[in-house]
């Protein structure tokens, strides 16, 4: 009969008896099972086999490895036209005053506490993000018919909503532009769903294909799901005009394809949150269903704190609320509940009117020096009588111009004159300023009639 | 403003609307999902108008008073944060100063591991994050592995490794005869898993029993994992919660660190420093040599990025911002110390109240049992009985949250358990 070990021992007897006990059972065991003896040597250093010596380094990130190369440039005339993050004038990032306040009134506000979020995030926040994005008179949201949960900026939106669709929707392939944010494809393929493209940049006219996204969105089989980016394309900057939404629309009606937006610049492109959200409002409008990610991170310089939301406005208040609960399985298994601080500053200074008039207007100064930049470096270029046609440079709207640069030029960019991109030639205006736009124009000068 | 109502609003005519007949919804067929069983429970508990009730259900600490806790050392690691810093994006592998102070919590103030880079570490999204992101690493890399999952264990746990894809098996851990541990089973599982099985461990205060094993036992538990090649994945949510002393919590993980095993362990700030909804936690794993931690945490981030790209910030800054001055340090142990020290001694209470209440049945394991959760005994239909007669909330395995419990209730929770097992 093996002894039971079942209670915590005591600390009566010393730990080499303990220890010796132990042996002596395992030895006395009626029923042994023949085993590879192990050399007990408990205090060795064990630099066996790892499980994982097989796992190899990973390639950097290409976004998020630019930064990483240029931090370790010593030049002084180096710049960061990398990751897409706002920057002054100054070249600081900023923390805008609205937030700064609305800091300040939680840390003040003794009553706060850190508990648990309810797995859907703050209700507050995602009622107020809801009316953000559909506008407060949206139908959809007069109807219940919309569930917005809270979650980790765009891409944990974007994740979330993928996994959802990977489980419960018919059709398991996304479409989406090429070119995109180079995160897009690596989302959806983890969250089970395979990916396809349709045309959407045209690098001869570096505007949009608008009759090669007609022809692949109007083959793709019916259902299909298709990521759009709301406004401020990335990385191109090509939005399509009014018109060509209220076409794409009706295709993708005709087709009863899923529309999933992205809208990572809300109030960035334009300066005017509601031109901003046009393109979503227009299929909401129709009555049709959608997926919504929506991101913080850049119109209100919330970047680390990670801050968005997922919607899924549906035809039925009933289905919108069964969408909701499965949506919480997704979640709970991935991180639980969305932190606080983000959302809880983003829900402070939407409910309060004034502070959300505070933000327009510091969000309108950040579009109005991306503009700003725009212009300077287009006339910049014109100065220098810098062959080709710029002008994709005033056209294209947002953080990001898809210069047409190619890869070879970028690396002499790199070499030359210490100017960071990313290799498919996107600049995130926002790293511009006045005094380093000559020093930029001054590298694409060099680099487009020295190297082709 | 009449712009804004204009664009919003139907401005389309529907019959003007290609294939407005077809607007059924996608998602008609989509079930209602359970409600989770934990959360729920909370959910039920607020809806109660009653003026006794009392949620012994989720595991968050209250005090005394019965109400949530921020820790002194937080607030004024928020005072020192607020105004200061931007709100940058963290590198994909989150804060290095935070998690550099981390793993000497785990791994031990001077660790020669952490000295020799051998540990590839990243911060993530509190526990359920940090045993989400090993979950899908291990997919990747050993996708023919599976992980043993203790019974009973946080239920999450079986969702988490579930959506990464992992196949799970079960072992005996839980005794309820005893209310203890089931030695000798586990040990049989252990040695019965496949060669290279990945097993789940709590490295202190068992969630939801309270049972943990003895110093000796662990260190048998780790000989024979170790004669399997078995995998050693740590979770570790209560360090410092358990015991009061958090060097004293991380006792297994040290046990097994010297026996040579290559680790991986979840922890969470959630509970020790009250961070719950901060979400701040971490995912490290220790490796052959540093050219493997690089490795290892690189292929860490690449399943990062397309999750949620970088952690977030603020909790990461109030963690690191606390474990890097020394005089906060201090604070925090104290705070810690009181915190575990109060869930100790009502375990005492209830168990002492019991008793005199001439109890048929033994409550010794009320004491024995450690950290934030007491493993009742009780049955659903007496939880049941304990939510409708007395609007007592705990989850129906009988999971007492003794955070929960306090001096202005532990009479009350006592004499109703009483009544439902006399």
């Amino acid at each position: 009969m093996r002894p039971e070990f079942t209670s915590p021992s005591s600390s009566s007897s010393s730990s080499a008896d303990r220890r010796l006990n132990a042996l002596v059972r395992h030895l006395a065991t009626a029923s042994t099972v023949s085993q590879t003896t192990v050399a007990f040597s408990p205090t060795s250093g064990f630099h066996g086999d790892s499980v994982f010596s097989h796992v190899v380094r990973a390639p950097e990130d290409p976004i998020l490895g630019v930064t990483v190369a240029y931090n370790k440039d010593p030049s002084p005339v180096k710049l960061n036209l990398g990751v897409g993050a706002y920057r002054t004038e100054e070249g600081k990032p900023l923390v805008l005053n609205v937030v700064r306040k609305a800091e300040q009134m939680l840390l003040n506000d003794k009553s706060r506490v850190k508990e648990y979020l309810p797995i859907v995030g703050i209700a507050e926040f995602n009622k107020l993000s809801a009316q953000l994005i559909f506008g407060a008179d949206s139908p959809a949201i007069g109807e219940n018919r919309v569930t917005t949960v809270q979650c980790l900026s765009g891409t944990g939106s974007l994740r979330v909503g993928a996994e959802f669709l990977a489980r419960h929707y018919h059709q398991k392939t996304i479409y989406i532009p090429q070119p995109t944010w180079g995160n897009h494809p690596k989302v959806f393929t983890l969250a089970g769903l395979s990916v396809k493209t349709y045309r959407y940049y045209d690098p001869t006219t570096r505007g949009l294909n608008f009759q090669g996204l007609l022809e692949d969105l109007g083959s793709t089989p019916s259902g299909s799901i298709v990521l759009l980016h709301a406004c401020a394309h990335n990385p191109t900057g090509v939005d399509p005009t009014r018109q060509q939404w209220e076409q794409i629309r009706q295709l993708m009606r005709s087709k009863a394809l899923l529309p999933f937006f992205d809208s990572a610049y809300q109030g960035f492109a334009s300066g005017n949150l509601d031109e901003d959200a046009q393109s979503i409002r227009m299929f909401v409008a129709d009555g049709g269903e959608c997926f919504v990610a929506q991101s913080y991170a850049k119109n209100m310089g919330l970047y680390g704190e990670r801050v968005g939301a997922l919607s899924v406005v549906c035809t039925a208040a009933d289905v919108a609320s069964k969408v909701e609960s499965q949506l919480k399985l997704v979640i709970r298994p991935m991180f639980s509940n969305p932190p606080i601080h983000g959302a809880s500053i983003v829900a402070t200074i939407l409910k309060d009117s004034n502070m959300f008039n505070e933000w327009t207007i510091e969000l309108k100064a950040m579009a109005d020096r991306i503009i700003s930049m725009r212009k300077q470096l287009f006339d910049a270029l014109r100065a220098r009588g810098t062959p080709g046609d710029w002008s994709h440079i005033i056209k294209q709207i947002g953080m990001f111009t898809f210069t047409g640069l190619n890869s070879k030029q970028v690396e002499f960019m790199t070499r030359e004159y210490h100017i960071y991109m990313t290799s498919d030639g996107r600049i995130s205006m926002a790293g511009l300023s006045s005094k380093t736009v000559p020093h930029l124009a001054d590298a694409i000068h060099a680099a487009v009639t020295r190297m082709s | 403003m009449a712009i804004r109502r204009a664009m919003s609003g139907r401005i389309m005519d529907r019959t003007a609307v290609v294939g407005a007949r077809y607007m059924s919804s996608w998602w008609r067929s989509v079930q209602p999902a359970p409600k989770d069983p934990i959360l729920g429970v909370t959910e039920a508990f607020l809806a109660d108008q009653s003026p006794d009730k009392v949620n012994v259900g989720v595991g968050a600490y209250r005090d005394d008073n019965g109400k949530p806790v921020v820790l002194e050392c937080v607030r004024e690691a928020e005072r020192r944060i607020a105004g200061n810093l931007n709100m940058e994006y963290l590198p994909m592998g989150g804060s290095v100063k935070m998690v550099e102070e981390t793993l000497k919590l785990a791994y031990g103030e001077n660790s020669e591991l952490i000295k020799e880079k051998r540990i590839a570490a990243v911060q993530a999204l509190s526990g359920t994050g940090a045993c989400r992101l090993f979950a899908d690493f291990q997919k990747r890399f050993c996708p023919d592995s599976q992980i043993y999952i203790p019974v009973p264990t946080w239920a999450n746990h079986h969702n988490i490794w579930r959506d990464a894809q992992v196949s799970q098996k079960t072992y005996h851990y839980y005794h309820p005869e005893s209310k203890g541990l089931d030695f000798a089973a586990m040990i049989d599982d252990i040695k019965n898993a496949p060669n290279g099985s990945f097993f789940l461990l709590h490295a202190c205060a068992h969630n939801p029993t309270g049972v943990d094993p003895s110093e000796e036992q662990w260190r048998e538990i780790s000989h024979h994992i170790k004669a399997k090649g078995h995998f050693a994945f740590f979770d570790m949510a209560y360090q410092g919660f358990a015991s009061g002393d958090p060097e004293k919590d991380a006792k297994a993980i040290r046990i097994f660190l010297e026996d040579g095993h290559h680790i991986g362990i979840a922890q969470s700030y959630a509970k020790n420093m009250g961070l719950y909804g901060q979400r701040v936690g971490c995912l490290s794993v220790l490796c052959e040599d540093k050219k493997q931690a690089v490795a290892v945490k690189s292929q860490l981030q690449q399943l990062a990025r397309p999750m949620y790209s970088n952690p977030p910030v603020h909790g990461a800054l109030i963690v690191s911002t606390i474990l890097s001055d020394p005089d906060l340090k201090k604070q925090w142990l104290k705070e810690v110390k009181v915190m575990a020290d109060r869930i100790i001694g009502m375990r005492t209470a209830l168990r002492g109240n019991l008793e005199k209440l001439g109890s048929p049945l033994s409550w010794q394991h009320i004491t024995n049992q450690i950290g934030m959760f007491c493993y009742s005994g009780l049955t659903p239909e007496q939880v049941d009985r304990l939510t409708n007669e007395f609007h007592i909330y705990m989850t129906r395995n009988g999971r007492i949250s003794m955070a929960g419990v306090t001096t202005g209730n532990v009479k009350y929770l006592a004499n109703a358990i009483h009544e439902v097992t006399k």
